[in-house]
């Protein structure tokens, strides 16, 4: 049976060579804007982004626990993203879910986020393409172009994206965010671009749980490739068909 | 029969005194846009789950309305009925007032409203939202061409004909996209269904004959123009018809659902367990929206009597806002199923059943955009001449 994994690699063939010029201008932008900060998504992070790649998380279950937020507390730290006492409206780029099997009573813990899908219904229905997928899988919102009407929250299944309902406070320049506009897990770009992996993975690591790891999932001999290779793994809502990025092991 | 003739109706004080009360509603509107726009939609009861609220109800309700107020106008000109024919011009009028009306609390209620430039200019054609914009627009359009050639001199009737019947399919058309924006919804269990299409369009025929009605009746009054009892008898039969072709698709959409195993959940939800939308569906949509008005329009001896089309189109007006209410907040209020054969202990609200409660900003946004939908007709009564002098039976001419 053909390892769900691959389904991830880009064939040869289909490299045209508009991508493989995008690919040399994206290096040519990294190695120009050397310390330059990113101010929005849409431009400079969709030019940077290296259609060879297809950055994914692989979240192994089994090592995540119930009493842990590492992950949350380094997005939000890492974004500038806050609890403001109101959990309803505030955002929640990821959020730990503690489940019970129905019908074992087996308890496990996960984080969710945004799974950055192929093929992702948040961008089919969002009306002015503010919603858009990287060349390297990662989903973003281009905050100058989104109006605010929610219908990306309405169409995503994993209810990953949050509305800014209040006026925002400690934004980052490299995480802009703005009230009014819709906002998700950006796979921190920005740091994914330098060459760094996510501030959740890196977090989680450093807890000692290692329950996370980030890769090219279009590269077979990467850690997350060879993983995935090797061991059951599944998409959430698979049923779907949307091909997250993100999948999870031990679930 | 007379010859039809159109004026335009006179200031009174009645008129004046509805004009007032409109104007209120304007105001409290705007007043509610302004602070949700200064504060964000923290002080409305929308939030991350619960994401779009009675705006949308009032919103889409209208919009729908739009959709079906136009239907007066094409039973004249598409279907030759003759009994119609005076009262296209209203039907025009007030299908491009009601759009507008909808719009207006749609776009106010955008996180960025400042942004509708970039709505207008920047699609993304794999979206029925955008598409919507296009047929929204587009409505105006055509529904400006056919009062247009309605009450242009020596226009030939055939013109008439084709434009009606043009402006017919474009809302037939508009109202797919706007059942489409929840049936392509995969996500959403209480969504993802294509009847979600046809239904929405019976819904426009109930819910835009009811406030065409309702209207008619309020605008005669006003200005002591007579509106005879047999032509409000006949639209309100065939009120009583839509009204239950909107039961039919209902049935069929949940006994379809109730067949499916992975939707007992939410079927439980709204039509056994789910506390306020169980109860509007059945009190407000199933018994005030469809069971009584056809009760009402068809009863053997009371049928016919002005009071009972004028109740009837009443009823079905609080029945079409309670479904919509039921579809839209219901739908989302029910969790989305992330983790079957899970139960979440502790979550960011997954596997819960989401709040609502709306805010009063939200009312006065929603009744803003009535008022604004009534104003505009109104207007267009005043400046043009749309309603004819006499409705009475003795006037309207038969098939």
């Amino acid at each position: 049976m053909k390892p769900p994994a691959l389904s991830f690699h880009k064939k040869p063939s289909e490299m045209s060579r508009r991508d493989f010029l995008k690919s040399g201008g994206a290096v040519a932008t990294i190695t120009l804007a050397q310390g330059v900060t990113l101010m929005a998504f849409g431009g400079q992070a969709g030019a940077m982004a290296d259609p060879g790649k297809r950055w994914g998380l692989l979240i192994d279950v089994g090592k995540c626990t119930s009493d842990c937020t590492a992950c949350v507390t380094a997005c939000s730290t890492e974004n500038g993203w806050q609890d403001t006492g109101h959990p309803e409206t505030d955002a929640q780029w990821i959020r730990k879910v503690d489940l019970v099997d129905d019908a074992t009573g087996h308890e496990l813990s996960l984080p969710m986020m945004c799974q950055h899908c192929d093929d992702a219904p948040c961008i089919d229905v969002c009306p002015t393409t503010a919603s858009f997928k990287r060349a390297d899988g990662i989903v973003l919102v281009d905050k100058h172009i989104c109006i605010g009407c929610r219908y990306c929250m309405m169409a995503c299944p994993y209810k990953a994206r949050s509305f800014v309902h209040e006026p925002v406070r400690g934004q980052k320049t490299y995480a802009p965010r703005g009230q009014g506009t819709v906002e998700s897990c950006t796979l921190c770009v920005h740091r994914v671009d330098r060459g760094d992996s996510p501030a959740c993975v890196e977090a989680c690591g450093k807890t000692g749980n290692g329950a996370m790891m980030f890769g090219d999932l279009m590269d077979p001999e990467s850690q997350i490739s060879q993983a995935l290779l090797n061991y059951p793994s599944l998409a959430l809502r698979d049923d779907l068909g949307l091909r997250p990025g993100v999948r999870y092991q031990n679930l | 029969m007379e010859r039809t003739i159109y004026r335009e109706i006179k200031v009174n004080r009645p008129l004046i005194q509805l004009a007032a009360l409109l104007v209120a509603f304007l105001l409290a509107a705007a007043s509610s846009w302004f602070y949700i726009e200064h504060h964000g939609h923290i002080v409305t009861g929308m939030n991350n789950q619960i994401v779009w609220g009675l705006p949308h109800v009032f919103a889409i309700f209208l919009i729908v309305a739009a959709s079906g107020a136009l239907n007066v106008a094409s039973i004249a000109t598409v279907f030759g009925k003759v009994p119609y024919k005076p009262l296209a011009r209203l039907s025009g009028l007030l299908a491009v007032s009601l759009l507008a009306g909808g719009l207006a609390v749609l776009v106010l209620d955008l996180g960025r409203p400042d942004r509708l430039i970039v709505a207008m200019t920047t699609y993304n054609f794999s979206s029925i939202f955008a598409w919507n914009i296009l047929l929204y627009n587009g409505f105006f359009v055509v529904v400006a061409a056919y009062l247009f050639v309605q009450m242009a001199r020596g226009m030939p009737y055939q013109a008439v004909q084709m434009v009606g019947f043009v402006a017919f399919i474009w809302r037939l058309i508009l109202t797919t996209g706007t059942g489409s924006i929840f049936g392509w919804l995969v996500a959403r269990s209480a969504y993802d269904a294509a009847i979600l299409a046809p239904l929405f369009i019976a819904m426009s025929f109930a819910i835009g004959l009811a406030v065409f009605i309702l209207v008619l009746t309020l605008a005669c009054r006003l200005t002591d123009r007579a509106l005879g009892a047999k032509l409000l008898a006949r639209m309100g039969r065939l009120l009583g018809i839509f009204a239950a072709v909107v039961l039919y698709f209902a049935a069929v959409q949940h006994l379809t659902n109730l067949y499916v195993a992975e939707h007992a959940g939410v079927e439980r939800f709204i039509l056994w367990n789910g506390g306020i939308y169980t109860w509007l569906f059945w009190f407000g949509q199933v018994l005030i929206g469809g069971l009584v008005p056809i009760a009402l329009v068809f009863h053997p001896t009371g049928g016919a009597k002005p009071a009972s089309t004028i109740t009837a189109s009443a009823l079905v007006i609080l029945g079409g806002f309670a479904q919509l209410y039921v579809i839209i907040l219901g739908g989302q209020a029910y969790p989305l199923e992330i983790f079957p054969g899970f139960t979440a202990s502790f979550s960011f609200s997954d596997g819960q059943i989401n709040i609502y409660i709306p805010t009063w900003l939200e009312f006065f946004l929603g009744f803003g955009g009535i008022a604004l939908a009534l104003a505009l007709s109104g207007f267009g009564m005043k400046i043009l001449r749309i309603l004819p002098t006499s409705l009475s039976d003795a006037n309207v001419g038969q098939d």
